[in-house]
């Protein structure tokens, strides 16, 4: 047993460092790290440089672009990316629907949206929450009705992220209501934004941004050949794409970062006369949060190494009712950091930097992590049912 | 990375499971530590037979010459187990001070006996120190060939049982490692039990005849024997909540109220499965912090970094294993309660949460960002 890195990971770990460091433009990254990312042209551009180097979709099989890497591999490569404030891939197209193309779908979806889905000449978005359909996904009431080669599509999708961006949606459509048991009249299919009967609208969040949208799917025909699998066996295509969303959306190099910026931040932020860098209460708070952080980056190790072996994905759910957790403190700890300075969110920012401006803004924004990718409760049922076989 | 243990680790534990599980039942385990010895002499024989208490001693003593991955297997099933046998603090901690401070013919000495079941204790902290501090107000000074202890010790792990006990004490104000009989005249023991069955006295030591361990660098040896101690509490440590979280499943899918189990209910699952997250987190930075050790670095800042984890989820298992039972979880005829009871005893051997906490925030600004390494 050995949970240290290997002198080859290690030369893994600087050969992405400086990969990153030398191929991602400077000012992309500047961006990100102030959270100031142009979308989508930085998240296009940094796609598209990963991919011409094969770095886009390694998590993908070989012959579609993927590396064969090991679980450790994709952990640091994530790791450095994060660590270098490089906008990661998108993850609509690299974690979902590629994977579930690339497992389920037949050679001619394989050759028509691997490689544009690889290198975002496609834009994804996903296409599974309903008004009626939040955790309860397989409550979704959107149709699919078969005529001729086509379905006809009709029903409302909600909370669609980034589908102002979107050139496709994937999504659970209904395509047996009399099915005896409702996940088995689901299935998996790919829609295309421009066709008629699209409509997509803006929610405004607290951060005053519309990172999510309702959208309309009105008499939207969609050619049978958008079909991804079987018919009527999309529940377990969603199920196989949420066992590596939940593995994702842990986002360990994100909240990393996020200690890390709190930490410079508070040592440049005065108290009386010394920082709040030196209040031995925010000392404690910082070094717990990290240490937390540690624990579940070691445990998304264990996790990985188990998938690679073939091993069960329940643990995913740990990973993601943690992971969330842990980004909601850190956005937390950075509305702290700004104190008093958080009340004002606009402004010269030579008075109040425009970190602290947004910082409650993002606070409350990031309490969407508890909640999407099946909340904590359903986390919880998760592990007490499949784990713990309550 | 290689997260998996070798076939001969997995033999390892599956014997030492087989052999606690042999031993006695709950019944049986009572008994031992309500008894006069707090623990089972033919258990103690049987780990010696299995080569558990030489495990980390050199072959050239008579030892096993394993590793902390095997301390750590090991530990693990003395916590599922609710083992009181003093294997790390009589053997496994007295091993490694002793390999490391002691010269050639001590080791000769003293290691075979470790290996064979002699009990031995480690005498280093002292009235008014917490983890980390360590004042060793003792004395010791020459007399004829040898050395003469004087100081107190309290709370000496296994120090009741110990027929030689090693005494941290001054020489020359120089921080110095001794070993005592037990026996000789000028030691005095008052035997104390602790509240989860384990054993200790307090040692004073009144111008008690001592042979020095004079190889070593007597701070060096007691940093690698702490963080050695450390880390496999911790590996026991997540062995008794792996079993405090199986009964408190086991209860919750057995017990019946209202007419169905107790598993039924939304509010009792989700704090199983946050006792499930807290463990398997804390494992992780058990296995990180053993995996450490195995390379050969008694890193402090990580052994505090897994302290901290599992004694916050010890202290929650506990708590939450004992009120998932209902009433009889605070009964003593239950095992729960002794689990939990145990669970809070490790928190406070050498350092609990607010201790490491403290370490590690004295030190937060000493990096950007954690990377595993």
């Amino acid at each position: 047993m050995r949970m240290r890195l290997t002198a080859e990971e290690t030369e893994f770990r600087a050969s992405m460092r400086a990969f990153f460091a030398e191929r991602i433009p400077a000012e992309i990254r500047e961006r990100a790290e102030a959270g100031a990312t142009r979308e989508p042209d930085d998240i296009v551009a940094v796609q598209r440089i990963l991919n011409a180097h094969g770095l886009a979709v390694p998590n993908w099989p070989v012959e579609w672009g993927g590396r064969d890497w090991t679980a450790v591999q994709r952990h640091i490569y994530l790791d450095e990316m994060s660590l270098a404030h490089v906008p990661e891939p998108l993850t609509f197209n690299v974690d979902m629907v590629g994977p579930v193309i690339a497992r389920f779908g037949d050679e001619d979806l394989k050759r028509r949206f691997l490689p544009p889905t690889a290198n975002l000449d496609i834009w994804w978005c996903q296409g599974f929450s309903e008004p009626d359909a939040g955790s309860d996904l397989a409550a979704l009431r959107t149709r699919a009705v078969r005529s001729g080669d086509e379905f006809v599509v009709n029903g409302q999708k909600t909370w669609t992220t980034q589908a102002q961006h979107a050139d496709w949606m994937f999504a659970l459509v209904r395509t047996d209501p009399d099915a005896p048991k409702r996940q088995a009249g689901i299935s998996f299919l790919l829609i295309d934004m421009r066709s008629p009967g699209v409509q997509v609208r803006p929610i405004r969040l607290l951060d005053g941004g519309d990172e999510v949208n309702e959208v309309f799917l009105t008499d939207v025909r969609v050619p049978v050949g958008n079909l991804v699998g079987e018919l009527n066996a999309g529940w377990g295509y969603a199920k196989f794409l949420l066992g590596n969303e939940r593995t994702r959306v842990t986002r360990v190099g994100l909240t990393k970062n996020r200690l890390a910026r709190a930490k410079r931040l508070a040592a440049h932020t005065p108290v009386g006369s010394g920082t709040l860098l030196d209040d031995p209460l925010f000392r404690a708070r910082l070094a717990e949060l990290e240490n937390e952080l540690l624990a579940l980056e070691l445990t998304q190790f264990r996790a990985t190494a188990q998938q690679d072996a073939g091993g069960a994905a329940e643990v995913a759910s740990v990973l993601k009712l943690r992971g969330s957790e842990l980004q909601e403190q850190a956005s937390e700890l950075l509305v702290d950091v700004a104190g008093p300075y958080a009340l004002a969110a606009d402004g010269p920012t030579g008075v109040v930097p425009e970190w602290a401006q947004r910082s409650i803004g993002d606070y409350l924004t990031y309490r969407k992590v508890g909640i999407y990718g099946g909340s904590s409760e359903i986390q919880r049922t998760l592990i007490a049912s499949t784990i713990l076989g309550l | 990375m290689d997260l998996e243990l070798t076939a001969e680790q997995v033999s390892l534990r599956d014997a030492v499971r087989e052999l606690f599980r042999r031993a006695s039942d709950f019944e049986g385990l009572k008994r031992a530590l309500d008894g006069d010895r707090g623990w089972r002499p033919d258990v103690w024989d049987a780990l010696r037979d299995m080569g558990i208490l030489g495990l980390t001693i050199d072959e050239r003593y008579g030892g096993a010459g394993a590793g902390p991955v095997e301390v750590a297997v090991v530990m693990g099933e003395i916590g599922r187990a609710h083992g009181a046998e003093p294997v790390l603090t009589g053997a496994l901690v007295p091993a490694e001070v002793i390999a490391r401070a002691g010269s050639e013919q001590q080791r000769q000495t003293h290691l075979p006996a470790i290996a064979a079941g002699t009990v031995f204790a480690l005498a280093h902290e002292e009235s008014g120190d917490r983890w980390p501090h360590r004042a060793v107000t003792a004395t010791a000074r020459p007399v004829g060939d040898g050395f003469a202890v004087s100081g107190d010790k309290p709370l000496v792990r296994s120090g009741n049982d110990a027929d030689r006990i090693i005494v941290s004490a001054r020489l020359g104000g120089e921080l110095t490692l001794f070993l005592v009989d037990a026996s000789a005249d000028g030691v005095r023991r008052v035997p104390y039990r602790s509240h989860d069955g384990r054993r200790g006295a307090h040692l004073a030591f009144a111008d008690a005849a001592a042979q020095r361990l004079d190889a070593g660098d007597a701070g060096d040896a007691l940093r690698h024997a702490e963080v050695l101690e450390q880390v496999a509490v911790c590996a026991e440590t997540i062995g008794a909540m792996d079993e405090a979280l199986r009964m408190t499943t086991d209860y919750l899918a057995a017990r019946r109220q209202f007419g169905v189990p107790l598993a039924t209910f939304q509010a009792l699952r989700h704090r199983a499965a946050d006792l499930y997250v807290l463990v398997e987190l804390a494992r992780s930075l058990t296995l990180y912090a053993t995996s450490v050790l195995e390379g050969g670095v008694a890193d402090a800042v990580v052994a505090s970094r897994a302290k901290l984890q599992v004694c916050r989820a010890a202290r929650a298992v506990g708590h939450e294993a004992i009120h998932l039972h209902g009433g009889i979880g605070v009964t003593d005829e239950h095992p729960i309660g002794h689990y939990a009871s145990r669970l809070m005893a490790v928190e406070h051997t050498l350092g609990g949460a607010g201790e490491h906490l403290g370490a590690l925030a004295a030190i937060v600004d000493h990096h950007d960002a954690i990377t595993v390494g």
